[in-house]
């Protein structure tokens, strides 16, 4: 198995008539994925990617049996569109939209955890389950079906440490971008709890960043609950203090969320620290040889 | 998106947050006007720069003169603003060179019975706002929560709903403050988050926040930074940002869409996705090396961006080399490879060049780079990468 995603999911693409939408949800069908229709208010009735477009979500979901859903919408209409998803019932939401403010989180984000749905983002690469379902932005010809889960807070990171387990021959189980704002939908303990109840899962791999305490609960939550083996790697080792690298999320303020104080309390869970970007394949293997 | 003390303070008069009475000013005549203004016997000077620790930062250019002065008349403000402006102001958050002092803030004195501090931020444990406040008002908050956490005190509220009049009593009682100062308390404090929410602020900051002898409580420091992502429903606030108190190439880069932080080491990186441009900092570092910024060009990098990479990147002076590192996904490798080419047309690289290219396209990419004849380094992975560039800058 794998978790989130399989090859019966049934996904559409919230925005798909948009340039991005239309771009990548080709990309996705191309892999694989069974993408089932797109919805674009006001663009009912037509159709884009050889693909039904639906004025609202839950007529989409009626009419395709779709199950899951790829945000595309741009920042001010985001939070909107993944509320609506919500309403509608959808499964496993991932947005991509890079830029939503994050007052609309805080609602968006209560409301998706008072509900059976699972939010991947915002600002975030998707998610894929090699081989079977690819629903997002990442280049899918570098991923191979395999026993490694990933959880990353970044993007073309991701894509390296994807890259490493691919060439060490250990594949991946499903593989997930949670992104790089300073509220997102799933944290790396939720992703912990489904991939050590997921039996192709043999070991996780997990990159963080630095900025907020979520990898110091991750490892806490590891050390207490997590059985298979796990490795991880900390980005922003060199960043200063006060600056923010890029991600909303990933600025050290008052002294907190250094990469020194997060890959310390990783190895206090017993969790395998890669030192450098290059190791992080290298620390995974190390985790399940050392199990 | 920070903002200086003087325009917090109008946000916070607009919000109903008490202050005292001010006036901004950038000459000294105006500074002494400010005084007569404010018609007090007594008048506090303030520099305005968007870095904190001005009470006990000192001028680069006059070390005995400090960021925040008291006046005790018209002359010796002027004289005081004299001082400051034009001037560098050299504070723990400003590095060495300081910041230019553009204008000053004339503000009127104030009995102060008691020190307090308060900030707001987004707790991302709860994902909601949360209100702090300590009893140790004026020094830095960073240094209470490491030392004595016990004296900070939280409540969480939502955007929505915003701070509940019980919250302000609970922090009332825990900060011992009582009588007719808990419904001043009650007026500053929910008005503040209200703001906060109103106005999508990642940070508000007031420290100290002050009770008077007369028992109200009052803002002595408006420090607020705002949710870029947000800006676009708040136009005006736009007009508050002073690209002075910004690094140009950081100004320059932002225009462009590219994410650049500028930093002190002598290895330029050009790369893709913020994750990976911060590792391949730290990779550089691991090597030996010292990088001298972060940039992202981000997912769907043009040619236009990646030429203007190169040339935010060359135009500091301490580069010594280059290393630019792609992992192609929605960017391909062909994309960033023409890119190369045509920077070192337009701009000609005197200096040595490491690529690394992976993904989409890569090899039609390696291919053109091949092809064109530039002098360049190619490197198989990052450790390779990093090893080549660390000692193209040693050797």
């Amino acid at each position: 198995m794998s978790i989130l995603i399989n090859k019966e999911t049934r996904v559409i693409c919230q925005g798909i008539t948009g340039s991005a939408g239309t771009f990548h949800t080709l990309g996705c069908a191309e892999y694989g994925t069974q993408m089932v229709g797109g919805v674009t208010p006001g663009k009912g009735g037509q159709t884009a990617c050889d693909l039904p477009v639906f004025d609202t979500v839950q007529e989409a979901v009626q009419q395709t049996g779709a199950d899951a859903t790829m945000i595309f919408v741009p920042p001010p209409f985001a939070a909107d569109a993944i509320l609506e998803a919500v309403d509608a019932g959808i499964q496993t939401i991932a947005a991509i939209t890079e830029g939503v403010p994050v007052m609309d989180m805080v609602e968006v984000y209560r409301r998706v955890r008072a509900s059976e749905s699972v939010l991947i983002g915002p600002n975030c690469p998707g998610l894929i389950t090699p081989g079977e379902c690819k629903i997002g932005i990442m280049p899918g010809y570098i991923h191979n079906p395999g026993k490694i889960g990933i959880i990353s807070r970044s993007g073309t990171l991701t894509y390296e440490a994807v890259w490493q387990t691919s060439n060490l021959e250990l594949g991946q189980s499903t593989c997930v971008g949670l992104g790089g704002d300073p509220i997102v939908g799933t944290s790396y303990i939720d992703l912990l709890k489904l991939y050590e109840q997921d039996d192709q899962t043999e070991a996780i791999l997990m990159i963080g960043e630095i900025g907020g305490d979520a990898e110091e609960r991750a490892a806490a939550f590891v050390k207490e609950h997590v059985t298979k083996p796990v490795a991880a790697f900390i980005a922003g080792a060199t960043a200063p203090p006060g600056k923010r690298m890029g991600h909303a999320g990933a600025i050290i303020s008052g002294g907190k969320g250094t990469a020194s104080e997060k890959q310390a309390a990783l190895e206090a869970a017993g969790i395998h620290v890669a030192q450098s970007p290059a190791d992080m394949g290298k620390a995974v293997q190390a985790a399940i040889a050392a199990a | 998106m920070k903002i200086h003390e003087y325009q917090g303070k109008q946000l916070f008069r607009d919000a109903g947050v008490p202050v005292l009475d001010s006036h901004v000013a950038r000459s000294p005549s105006e500074a002494a006007a400010a005084f007569e203004q404010l018609g007090g016997e007594l008048a506090v000077v303030k520099a305005q720069i968007h870095a904190g620790g001005r009470g006990k930062g000192t001028l680069k250019e006059l070390p005995d003169q400090r960021g925040v002065q008291l006046a005790r008349s018209a002359d010796e403000t002027s004289r005081i603003a004299e001082n400051l402006l034009g001037n560098h102001l050299v504070t723990l958050q400003t590095g060495a060179e300081g910041a230019k002092v553009n204008q000053v803030l004339v503000e009127a004195g104030c009995d102060i019975a008691r020190e307090l501090y308060l900030g707001i931020v987004l707790d991302r444990s709860t994902s909601l706002p949360v209100l702090m406040v300590s009893s140790e008002g004026g020094v830095e908050i960073e240094k209470v929560a490491a030392e004595t956490p016990e004296k900070i005190f939280r409540e969480h509220f939502h955007p929505k709903i915003g701070l509940h009049s019980y919250q302000v009593r609970k922090l009332c009682h825990q900060l011992e403050i009582t009588g007719k100062t808990v419904r001043s308390a009650d007026k500053f404090m929910r008005s503040l988050c209200k703001l906060f929410v109103d106005l999508d602020c990642s940070m508000a900051e007031v420290n100290p926040l002050v009770i008077s002898q007369s028992g109200d409580m009052l803002a002595l420091d408006a420090k607020i930074s705002f949710d870029e992502n947000a800006l676009f429903r708040h136009p005006e606030l736009s007009e508050l940002r002073d690209l002075s108190e910004e690094e140009p190439t950081e100004v320059k880069a932002s225009d462009a869409g590219l994410s650049y932080v500028k930093l002190d080491g002598t290895i330029g990186c050009l790369v893709n996705g913020a994750g990976l441009a911060m590792s391949t900092m730290d990779i550089i570092k691991y090597h030996g090396g010292e990088p001298a910024n972060f940039l992202d060009v981000g997912g769907g990098a043009t040619t236009e961006q990646v030429v203007e990479a190169f040339n935010i990147i060359l135009s500091d002076k301490n580069v010594k080399a280059v290393l630019v590192n792609i992992f192609g996904g929605i960017a391909r490798c062909t994309t960033i490879a023409a890119a190369i080419i045509e920077a070192s047309k337009q701009i000609g690289i005197q200096i040595p060049l490491v690529v690394r290219l992976e993904g989409t396209e890569v090899e039609e990419g390696k291919k053109m780079l091949a092809e064109s004849g530039l002098a360049m380094t190619t490197a198989d992975d990052l450790t390779d990468a990093a090893k080549k560039v660390v000692a193209a800058v040693a050797g």
